[in-house]
Formats: structure tokens, C-alpha cells, sequence
């Protein structure tokens, strides 16, 4: 089971963001996604966790396989901790937390509201969701906001051992992670302004 | 997806969840229809059904930005759409868990306003019914708008213009059965097309509503 | 050569510059010859007076207020296929004229109301259906004045004009049965008072009825070309702030 990206094109609001995107990720293997802002790293991953449609080109790999993480966690207020990570856990069809607890060092906030949690506190919940999904790809969109350096550490040893375990991840970030894992740099993808095949006011030019 | 339908319920009872807002809603209104209309009692009595159909269906549509705009900002809506659980599925969930949050206590309550609006006493047993197979309908299609305006700011006011020419055929088939029965007469033929109405949208509108929940997440 | 062709928008645009002219023509020289002629070249009738003119307004009016949103139909089902933005833009001009229509036909029904059944407004299916069928073009374009992306609006706006269609349809057998529920065999007098029409009415009627059609169809091309030239207005724009 490999992730497959050939000669991806995605839009953002109907223009064109990147074209001509091709790239593997095998099992055990992550890929780390970089370019300056706004280039269209979220709108990629968007694509590839099936939430838009590409423009062109194929995905492969993807169904049914992909958890995603944008920039909400997708977290309720009035909801504890378990309950939150129980609820998404239930509906990737799984039932044990602790793991991902534990990962996260959860442990002693439990009980509380997530409503409650500092922002790192609720990023570090929003992660462990990962864990209890059961998913082999992780498509991660700036997973280190609000983290110090503790907690990015706690990361790149779950997503390590997510790796050792066969899994695979994609991940947008500007910070180092330490990770054995390739980059790319979705700049030089970026869809030239004479490049507007699939556009969707392509047709009143 | 009855994870989802637990979650829901658990959120709608916790402090801030909006439940019983729809029932103190429709208390209100009801209340205040004498204060508009008058005291008489053989008035209020004519008007009964119509009044606590229109309540209903009001307290109904109160609650239904809270369908969905909540779990859009927060990003739950982006996860859902990428979980095992279809959308289509998610939405029917969704539905119920505001028909039993909402519609089902605006049903176990109408009796009671039904005295104070001096409603017949052959009217209880036809308003009850027909609350109770008209709401899930209100709950149905009310995801259908909740769905089309989700991703729009300040869409509450879009969305009861958008839902409540929806309604309308349920409206009417479920106030013409309390009132023929509040008249004495029988209320089974319009209770049987309400019927017929909500088994419809329940079979058909979450496809509709799951797609463009698609559009709108895109 | 196939009809599809002319989904592109600039093909579009072309032809309907060409047919328009000739369009708006007929559409006017039949209007004013259908309203011309009913007003003042028919008898009074009978029973109703010169009031009975006013159905040379009212029908018609009333008979493209329903037919617009059928086309709306259509266009939005084309949207939806075959996704030809021509169409999308075609449903969006035709919602105002079609709800203009329906405001005519209601004010105009109205105004013959008055004298004829002694009452401005009553809640016959007739007029209950035609306010229902008011509040789905209000609906429709409110949505599509809400959205900002053009093609979700358009992608929003067809599935609620198909959803739409389904609950009008749903309304108009619920108010008919509405209302004979509370009458119980109406004594009112129904619109279908003046359709005992003899061929004096019947002439003009049909040739407004032509000309509105005509004026229907001259105004949605017209306003689905200013929506084209508003997208292109738009695509061009948004080209140049990326090359700049």
C-alpha cells in the first residue's frame, strides 16, 4: 500500500494554486511539505484527504485511508478530554484511547473540559485523534502551531512509531521535526498565470 | 454512528447546548398568543391547533443554526467528511439527535399548551399525532437548509427564508389533521399524506443535503 | 454541429447579439398589440365589466411567472450534468424576471379581485399556490446573492431550485386539499371566471401570451449576457493582479 500522486493540479477558489505534482510516499516512510505561505500546501493536502476535488491528475492510495488534520481539531468545549478522543475513536470504529493518551501525556488532564485546555493542550488532544483513527496516512496541515518544545518532541516520537508500525505521513510544517524523511518543496509546482487550463472561468476567456 | 448520536445528545445537555431553548420558545409564543388575540375562550379554542402547529414549527427552526454551524467552525465537519461514515449518514444522525432534542419535547408539551389554549378535547389525541409525525419531518428538511447555508456568514436569517416554503406542505397537512380533529371530524386522510410527506423526506433529503454539505466543505 | 455548442460563452454571446434585436422586436410589437387590442378594441364583457381587461396582463404574467422557474429547472439540471456555466448563469438572470412576473400576476390578480369578489386578497389555491411559488424565487435569490464563490452559488442555488420544484409541487396539491378542507365546496368565484373565453378575449390573449414569452425569453438573454460579460469581467481581472 503506497500513497500515489501523479501530476496533481488543485485549485483554491476556482484559480489554479499548483500543477504537475507527482510524489510517492511508501510504507513507513514520511514526506515533509514545505513553501512559503499561501503557495497551496493546505489546498494540496486538502485534495489528497478528499475534502475538494483535484483538477487533475491521480490520487491513489487514498480511500478510505487518510486521517487528516487541519487547523481546527474538530474539539468540543463542553466535552471532557476522553470523551472527545472516545467519540472519534468510535467513529474510525476503535474503542482504545489510552495509547494515544499516553503518547500525548494526556493522562492528567483526562476529566477536564477540553474547553478548559491551554491552545498547546488542545493541539496535543487534536493529535492524539490521529492515533485512535486507526488510519495508515497521516495528513497533517501545520501540526506544530501552539506546541512548545516538549510537546513537539511527544509528536515526532508518535509519528516516528507511527512510522515503525508500517504507517505513512505527509506533513506541512516549517520547523525541523527530526525526522528521517524527504522534503518537498511545492514552489517550483506553482501554476503559472498563463497556465489557466481548468480554471473554472476558464471557459469566459 | 450512534457515537455521533451520543455525542450530539451528551452536547445538547450540557450546560450551553441549547437544549430546551426550542421548548421555552414555543411556551412563549404560545402564551403570548392570547396577550395578541384576546381572552376569549371560544376564540383561542378555533385557533388552538393552528397556534401550536406554528409554535412547533417556529421552535424548530430557532434551533437549526445550531445543526451544523457549530461543528463547521470548530472543524468537526472537515473530520466527519473524512471518516468511514458516509455524510449522508451523518446528516441523518444529525437530524435525529435535533428531532430528539427539539421535536420530540415540543410533542410531549403541546398537550399541556393545548389546555391553555382551551383547545377540544377530541383535538389532544390528533394535535399529538400529527406533531408527532409532522416534526421529524421540520427536522429533516430544516438539515437540508442548515446544510445549504453553512458556510455562509450570519446565515440564520438565509436559512429560515430558504427552510420555510419547505415547510409548508408539512404545515398544512399537519394543522388540517389537529384541526379536523379539534372539529370532531376525522383528521386521518391529511394525517396519512403527513405521514407519507415525512417517511419521504427522511428516505430522500439526506442525498440532497449530503451533497451539498460537499459543495459548501469544498 | 450540436446545440451544446453554444454553452460556450462566448459562442453564446454571439448568437444571442444577433437574435436579440429581432427578438425584442417581436416581443414588443406583440405585446402591444395583444394589450392594445384586448384594452380597447374588445367588448366589455357581460358579467365582469371592463375589469376583465386586466386578464390580458394577469394571464400571461402568471403563465411565464410558472414557466420560468420551469426553465430554471432545466438550466440548473444542465448545470448540474453537463456543467455549462452558460446554463448556471442562464437560471440566475431568469430568477428576477420570473419573480417579477409572479409579482405581477399577484398584484394584477388582486386588483381584479377587488371588484369582482368584493375582496383584494383571498386565500383560494389558486393565489395561496402563486405566494408560495413568490417565496421560492425569494429564497433562490437570496441564496445565490449569499454565496461569494460563483460556482458553489451556482452548485447551491441548482440543488435547492431542484428541491425546490418537488416542494412547490407538494404545495400546490397541499393547498388545494387545504382549502377545500376549510370550505367545504367554496361558493368563491375562481380565477377560472373569466376563462369562459369567447374568441373576441381569446385573440389578444393569445398574442400576449406570445409576447410575454418572447419579452421572457429577449430579458433572460439579455441579463444571462451581462452575467457572461460579469464573469469575464472578473476571470480577466483576477489573471492580471497575478501577472502584475
Amino acid at each position: 500500500m503506497t500513497l500515489c500522486i501523479h501530476d496533481l493540479a488543485v485549485a483554491r477558489g476556482g484559480v489554479p494554486v499548483l500543477s504537475g505534482v507527482s510524489f510517492e510516499i511508501a510504507p513507513g516512510a514520511a514526506l515533509i511539505l514545505r513553501g512559503p505561505n499561501g503557495a497551496g500546501k493546505t489546498t494540496l493536502l486538502r485534495t489528497i484527504a478528499g475534502l475538494q476535488p483535484a483538477l487533475s491528475g491521480q490520487i491513489d492510495g487514498a480511500d478510505e485511508t487518510i486521517a487528516y488534520a487541519g487547523h481546527a481539531d474538530g474539539l468540543k468545549a463542553m466535552l471532557s478530554v476522553t470523551e472527545n478522543l472516545t467519540f472519534w475513536a468510535q467513529v474510525f470504529g476503535n474503542s482504545d484511547i489510552e495509547p494515544a493518551l499516553a503518547a500525548y501525556q494526556l493522562d492528567p488532564l483526562r476529566d477536564r473540559l477540553a474547553g478548559t485546555l491551554s491552545a498547546g493542550q488542545k493541539r496535543r488532544l487534536g493529535l492524539a485523534r490521529l492515533m485512535v483513527t486507526g488510519r495508515p496516512v497521516w495528513v497533517l496541515d501545520e501540526p506544530t502551531v501552539s506546541l512548545d518544545a516538549d510537546a513537539v518532541a511527544m509528536f515526532a516520537s508518535a509519528v516516528t512509531a507511527h512510522l515503525r508500525a508500517g504507517g505513512m505521513a505527509l506533513i506541512a510544517t516549517h520547523i525541523d521535526l527530526g525526522l528521517n524523511a524527504a522534503t518537498f518543496d511545492v514552489a517550483p509546482y506553482r501554476a503559472k498565470a498563463d497556465q489557466r487550463s481548468g480554471a473554472s472561468d476558464e471557459a469566459f476567456l | 454512528m450512534i457515537a455521533l448520536l451520543h455525542r450530539d445528545l451528551m452536547l445538547a445537555f450540557r450546560a450551553g447546548g441549547g437544549f430546551g431553548l426550542g421548548l421555552a420558545f414555543f411556551l412563549i409564543v404560545t402564551v403570548l398568543v392570547p396577550f395578541s388575540v384576546g381572552p376569549q375562550s371560544e376564540l383561542l379554542s378555533t385557533i388552538a391547533p393552528g397556534v401550536l402547529w406554528l409554535g412547533a414549527l417556529l421552535a424548530c427552526l430557532l434551533s437549526l443554526d445550531r445543526l451544523l454551524a457549530l461543528d463547521f467552525e470548530d472543524g468537526t465537519l472537515d473530520l466527519l467528511a473524512t471518516a468511514p461514515l458516509p455524510l449522508e449518514a451523518a446528516l441523518s444522525i444529525k437530524a435525529l439527535s435535533h428531532w430528539l432534542t427539539t421535536g420530540l419535547p415540543l410533542v410531549l408539551a403541546a398537550p399541556v399548551l393545548g389546555l391553555m389554549l382551551n383547545l377540544a378535547p377530541d383535538g389532544y389525541l390528533w394535535l399529538i399525532a400529527s406533531l408527532a409525525l409532522g416534526t421529524p419531518a421540520l427536522s429533516v428538511i430544516g438539515a437540508f437548509g442548515a446544510a445549504l447555508t453553512v458556510g455562509i456568514k450570519r446565515g440564520g436569517l438565509l436559512m429560515s427564508l430558504l427552510v420555510l416554503p419547505l415547510y409548508v406542505p408539512t404545515l398544512i397537512f399537519g394543522a388540517e389533521a389537529a384541526r379536523r380533529g379539534a372539529m370532531g371530524l376525522d383528521g386521518t386522510t391529511p394525517l396519512i399524506l403527513l405521514a407519507g410527506i415525512t417517511l419521504g423526506t427522511i428516505a430522500l433529503m439526506p442525498f440532497a443535503s449530503a451533497a451539498v454539505l460537499r459543495m459548501t466543505l469544498r | 454541429m450540436s446545440l451544446w455548442e453554444y454553452a460556450n460563452p462566448v459562442k453564446f454571446l454571439g448568437l444571442s447579439a444577433r437574435v436579440q434585436p429581432y427578438l425584442w422586436a417581436a416581443a414588443a410589437i406583440c405585446v402591444v398589440v395583444g394589450l392594445v387590442w384586448g384594452f380597447f378594441a374588445t367588448p366589455d364583457d357581460f358579467r365582469q365589466g371592463s375589469t376583465v381587461k386586466i386578464i390580458y396582463l394577469h394571464v400571461p404574467a402568471a403563465l411565464m411567472a410558472i414557466n420560468a422557474w420551469f426553465m430554471m429547472l432545466v438550466a440548473s439540471l444542465i448545470w448540474l450534468i453537463r456543467r455549462h456555466h452558460v446554463s448556471a448563469l442562464a437560471a440566475k438572470a431568469a430568477a428576477p424576471v420570473g419573480i417579477t412576473m409572479t409579482v405581477i400576476a399577484l398584484v394584477t390578480g388582486a386588483i381584479w379581485g377587488q371588484p369582482m369578489w368584493g375582496t383584494w386578497w383571498a386565500w383560494d389555491p389558486r393565489l395561496t399556490s402563486f405566494l408560495i411559488l413568490f417565496l421560492f424565487y425569494l429564497g433562490y435569490i437570496a441564496l445565490w446573492e449569499a454565496v461569494d464563490d460563483p460556482d458553489t452559488a451556482a452548485d447551491l442555488t441548482s440543488v435547492l431550485c431542484l428541491v425546490g420544484s418537488v416542494f412547490a409541487v407538494l404545495s400546490r396539491y397541499a393547498v388545494k386539499f387545504w382549502n377545500q378542507g376549510l370550505h367545504q365546496g367554496t361558493s368563491v368565484p375562481v380565477a377560472t371566471g373569466g376563462r369562459t373565453v369567447s374568441d373576441v378575449f381569446f385573440y389578444p390573449l393569445v398574442i400576449s401570451m406570445v409576447g410575454f414569452g418572447l419579452l421572457f425569453l429577449a430579458l433572460v438573454l439579455y441579463r444571462t449576457g451581462t452575467e457572461i460579460r460579469l464573469r469575464r469581467a472578473r476571470a480577466l481581472l483576477a489573471r492580471s493582479k497575478k501577472e502584475a
